[in-house]
């Protein structure tokens, strides 16, 4: 290890330092506000770290390790996420009478997962950052352990992610097997294999599997299933985290590798992964429809989004990373926007899930109103909102590279999504019911929350009135070559 | 940098109305009143200023353009551009704004201020799409003004009007993503061919494309626009949206909202794809002249009054639709005119049905009837606004209608046959309108107060608007007239030029003034 070497891992170690340090802080004086103070000012710090490993870059840390502009973006954009998620959490844990700190914690252990899973290049520190990302989010996802469906949902994720990880393992094992290497960037290389005869079929099932088990991370259909319940019975800003962080890391992953290969002339490949964008599209959308507890819709609409990135995944040429890259930031913002508000609503059930509880909150809460309905109309991809940016640039890499019919069905399917966005907005614009005044009356809202919140709707429309800046950054960065 | 101003005054405007609506609604009222106004103001000194009434025109194409970087890294802009067509409907933008203002000055008690916000919310979006010159801008305000319209509906709108805020929205937010669609595919077929990758209106006109796409393409924007204006079988929102609508919402969605619809068609979809929009044209003008009939068939068959001035849009609409795919000067200017005069004079018969909901608490024909005699100045107000609609010479619409006639009678007589049918269908529900609302004996109870100064104000100055256009319109005229050579599908659809030429000086006409200015030629006729 040189001084490059960790001058390029800076934001990891200082992740890592921050990790440290919160678990100190606890032991020695257990205070909900210092560690969040810590988890901020670590988060921050490691954001600042990216330029000076920025100078770095790109570089090859070990076989292990790739950091170069790709990684710094996702990186960058992750720990943002992660410093809203973390920002929301603690306006929501304040009000909340159990042991709060550990909780960042496992948000830092997660985040430092999901950031090394960008820059992996090897199967070996794939699936480390993937175990540590996932572990770190069965405590998080059932924190409250008082609330029945969150230790539900804790549970469910557990041995849906064990059963995940298992395909993945085993189809890294039988991919070892035929090409004798676990570097992501030579396994599907012609002269890369054992000294044995290659073994197509083995490798296309170790491929398969290694998809199942990031397609549950990513929870495209037919890898769906789990969503909705975890979503559920997980804290808002948990979800929140989960929706950005934990996908985001496994999304980023997954463009990474085919801006490896040219997986896209690969007929099975495409046809199969057109038809997972597909279908994802439609029954996300199709299955949000059927809700109406909020929490759940944005799980469906979730899947329907990533089914949407897809596209920008199988649209081949430069345009891809930066429509993906782009779409990621855009929708990073809204999600963590809408489940935020959602985390900051108070309700008599603890969080406001049922639409019915959305009712009146122009009149009860006109910021919060306001920026969810920011949140939602930049899901649905309307103009002066992130959405809208991110949405024509997927449109522009879909029919740049000729995919029309992905492009038709995008168009199709967001058809369909406006109306349980939509539904969102107009309960809020309704007149109160009966049974808010006693609400009326609920905690107050947490001011750095507030200020996540704002910052956030500010993000939204920024990214989505003046791009150009943002555009800038993917395209010195994300949308550079890529080093193994 | 006037251009600017025009759409982030009425910005400011909705925010500053919000903003004191909060604490003192009566001031919102007044401060969009006063925006509005400037607006206005400001609007008619450009028009003085450029266009020629004073001082010569201006060199090029544009009366004002005005262009800063967007979004660099795709070639998009903040790209502004005025000229004749877009100055008459930026001023019927603010004009109609100040009425609907005027209009909810009583009516809306709950929320003042975001009502407010609203409203100048989708003027500005509005002006923003009569003056954008880059695609990608265009489409950014046309989508802009849904989530404010859908607001006004669905929050200060009528008992059905979730559901019909609901429809109104995925109707043209469908029809918007095919806009997108084009437009990028637009975008990339011009950047795929000439290495040039723009959202620049005049640079991708005339992309050499082969027919088919460029069909493909035309078929994009002419969804976007066909929901909105609306073209017959994807009409159905707008009676729903309409009637629901609060009397603001309606008379900004049949006032603006369709001219946007038809302004799409006129700037957007013939100047870039000429020859697609030559293929179809048979087929749009047919559509046009199905809009004119069915229109008036349906509005003849509603008991609700707000349905009813709603499918008469539908009618007035197919007059614009026929106009633009006529595509002779005489045609485009009569559509024109229609653009404006059916503005105003639905939009005042929008207020009125509001005036008169907000008296009797209905909008049902037959629970009506007998009114002049205790509303005697609303009565012949009433009377007033019908015989504008159906199209009575001096009044504004009639000029438009005929233009649209003369102009389709030179290239297809029996679509101008058909289209005449509406003048009679016209006659007919408005006068039937009357005759359920007015005439008769006075059947309810109590007296209903008559108009108000506000309202009497309100119903004088489009009468006097309408009066102005009918009498006068050559100002109108001879401003949209440079505007409309981009648009000239000159000879039209199946005839060859010779016949045209031919018709029109069997008509009187000269003809070598005919795709020229019709400013000449109607001189003479009158």
């Amino acid at each position: 290890m040189t001084t490059a070497d960790f001058t390029a891992l800076l934001p990891y170690l200082v992740l890592t330092g921050a990790v440290l340090a919160v678990l100190l802080a606890i032991t020695i004086f257990r205070s909900h506000r210092l560690a969040a103070g810590l988890t901020l000012a670590g988060l921050a710090l490691a954001l600042t770290a990216l330029p000076i490993a920025a100078s770095a870059a790109p570089r090859a840390v070990t076989p292990l390790i790739a950091v170069d502009g790709f990684t710094l973006f996702f990186v960058g954009l992750l720990l943002c996420a992660a410093l809203a998620s973390a920002g929301l959490a603690y306006g929501y844990l304040e009000r909340r009478r159990i042991q709060r700190e550990e909780f960042y914690l496992l948000l830092l252990t997660a985040t430092l997962g999901g950031c090394v899973l960008p820059a992996s290049a090897h199967f070996a520190s794939l699936f480390l950052s993937l175990e540590l990302l996932t572990v770190s989010l069965y405590g998080m996802i059932a924190y409250l352990r008082t609330e029945p469906l969150g230790v539900e949902a804790g549970i469910k994720y557990l041995i849906l992610a064990a059963v995940s990880s298992a395909f993945l393992l085993f189809g890294a094992a039988l991919i070892y097997a035929d090409r004798g290497t676990l570097a992501l960037g030579r396994i599907l290389l012609p002269e890369t294999a054992t000294a044995g005869p290659p073994q197509p079929a083995m490798l296309a099932a170790g491929l398969a599997m290694v998809l199942v088990g990031i397609g549950f991370k990513l929870a495209i259909v037919p890898f769906h299933m789990w969503i909705p319940d975890i979503y559920q019975g997980a804290p808002a800003p948990v979800a929140a985290f989960m929706a950005t962080v934990s996908k985001g890391a496994v999304f980023a992953l997954l463009m990474r590798i085919f801006s490896l290969y040219d997986l896209r002339s690969v007929a099975g490949v495409y046809a199969g992964l057109a038809a997972i964008a597909v279908l994802s599209m439609f029954a996300g959308n199709w299955l949000a429809l059927l809700q109406t507890n909020v929490k759940r819709m944005l799980a469906y609409s979730s899947i329907a989004h990533f089914g949407y990135l897809m596209v920008a995944l199988l649209a081949a040429g430069a345009s891809s990373v930066t429509a993906g890259a782009l779409y990621l930031a855009a929708y990073f913002t809204a999600i963590l926007a809408a489940f935020g508000a959602v985390g900051a609503i108070p309700s008599a059930a603890g969080e406001a899930q049922d639409l019915e509880a959305y009712r009146g909150l122009f009149r009860r809460r006109p910021g919060t109103a306001f920026i969810l309905t920011a949140a939602l109309v930049s899901l649905i991809g309307i103009p002066l909102t992130a959405g809208f940016i991110g949405k024509a640039y997927l449109l522009l890499a879909g029919l740049g590279s000729a995919v029309w019919l992905l492009a038709v069905v995008l168009i199709v399917t967001s058809a369909i999504g406006l109306y349980y966005y939509l539904r969102v907005i107009l309960a809020m614009a309704q007149p109160p019911g009966a049974e808010d005044k006693s609400e009326q009356r609920a905690a107050p809202e947490s001011r750095l929350g507030s200020l996540v919140l704002a910052a956030l709707a500010l993000g939204i429309l920024w990214l989505g009135l003046y791009p150009a800046p943002v555009l800038d950054l993917i395209q010195r960065t994300a949308g550079g070559v890529l080093v193994f | 940098m006037i251009l600017y101003f025009l759409v982030l005054w009425l910005v400011l405007g909705a925010f500053l109305a919000w903003w004191v609506g909060r604490s003192r609604p009566d001031l919102a009222r007044w401060i969009s009143l006063f925006f509005l106004a400037v607006q206005t103001a400001v609007l008619v000194g450009v028009w003085i200023g450029y266009s020629g009434i004073r001082t010569p025109a201006p060199e090029g194409r544009w009366w004002l353009e005005i262009s800063r970087p967007w979004i660099p890294q795709l070639g998009a802009e903040f790209h502004f551009g005025l000229d004749g067509l877009s100055l008459l409907l930026c001023l019927l933008t603010s004009l109609l704004g100040m009425f609907s203002v005027g209009s909810s000055w009583k009516g809306i008690r709950e929320q003042v201020g975001f009502f407010h916000f609203n409203i100048l919310w989708v003027l500005a979006a509005l002006t923003g799409i009569f003056l954008a010159l880059d695609l990608l801008l265009f489409y950014f305000f046309w989508e802009l003004i849904l989530i404010p319209l859908y607001l006004l509906i669905g929050i200060w709108g009528h008992e059905n009007r979730s559901y019909a805020a609901l429809k109104f929205f995925i109707f043209t937010q469908a029809g918007g993503l095919f806009l997108l669609l084009a437009t990028v595919g637009l975008y990339l077929v011009h950047g795929d061919g000439t290495g040039i990758f723009t959202f620049n209106y005049m640079q991708l006109i005339g992309t050499a494309m082969p027919a088919s796409t460029a069909f493909a393409l035309m078929l994009g924007f002419g969804l976007a626009f066909a929901v909105k204006l609306p073209v017959v079988p994807i009409h159905t929102w707008l009676p729903d949206a309409h009637a629901e609508a609060p009397t603001a919402g309606s008379v900004i969605l049949a006032g603006l909202v369709l001219k946007a619809g038809a302004y799409g068609f006129l700037r957007f979809l013939i100047p870039l794809f000429p020859e697609a929009a030559k293929t179809a044209a048979p087929v749009a003008m047919a559509l046009g002249v199905i809009g004119i009939l069915y229109g008036a068939l349906l509005a003849f068959a509603q008991t609700d009054l707000k349905r009813m001035i709603a499918y008469t849009s539908v009618s007035h609409m197919g007059f614009v639709l026929l106009g633009a795919f006529v595509g002779n000067t005489f045609a485009l200017q009569g559509a024109v005119v229609i653009i404006l005069s059916h503005g105003l004079s639905t939009g005042a018969l929008f207020i009125m049905a509001g005036a008169l909901q907000d008296r009797l608490h209905t909008r049902d024909l037959k629970k009506m009837g007998g009114l002049w005699s205790v509303m005697p100045r609303m009565g012949g107000f009433g009377l007033f606004f019908a015989l504008a609609s159906l199209g009575l010479p001096g009044l504004g619409n009639f000029v438009g209608e005929l233009l649209v006639l003369l102009g389709t009678y030179s290239i297809s007589p029996a679509a101008a046959v058909f289209a005449t049918l509406g003048f009679i269908t016209a006659m007919v529900y408005s006068l039937w309108m009357v005759q359920r609302v007015f005439a008769g004996a006075y059947a309810g109870t109590g007296k209903p107060p008559d108009l108000d100064p506000r309202e009497f104000i309100l119903f004088a100055a489009q009468a006097l608007a309408l009066i102005g256009l009918g009498f006068y319109p050559q100002p109108v005229l001879d401003t949209v007239l440079p505007a409309l050579s981009d648009i000239r599908l000159e000879s039209g659809v199946n005839q060859p030029q010779t016949t045209a030429s031919n018709r029109s000086a069997a008509a009187g006409i000269d003809p070598e003034r005919v795709g020229d200015s019709i400013s000449a030629g109607w001189e003479e006729r009158r």
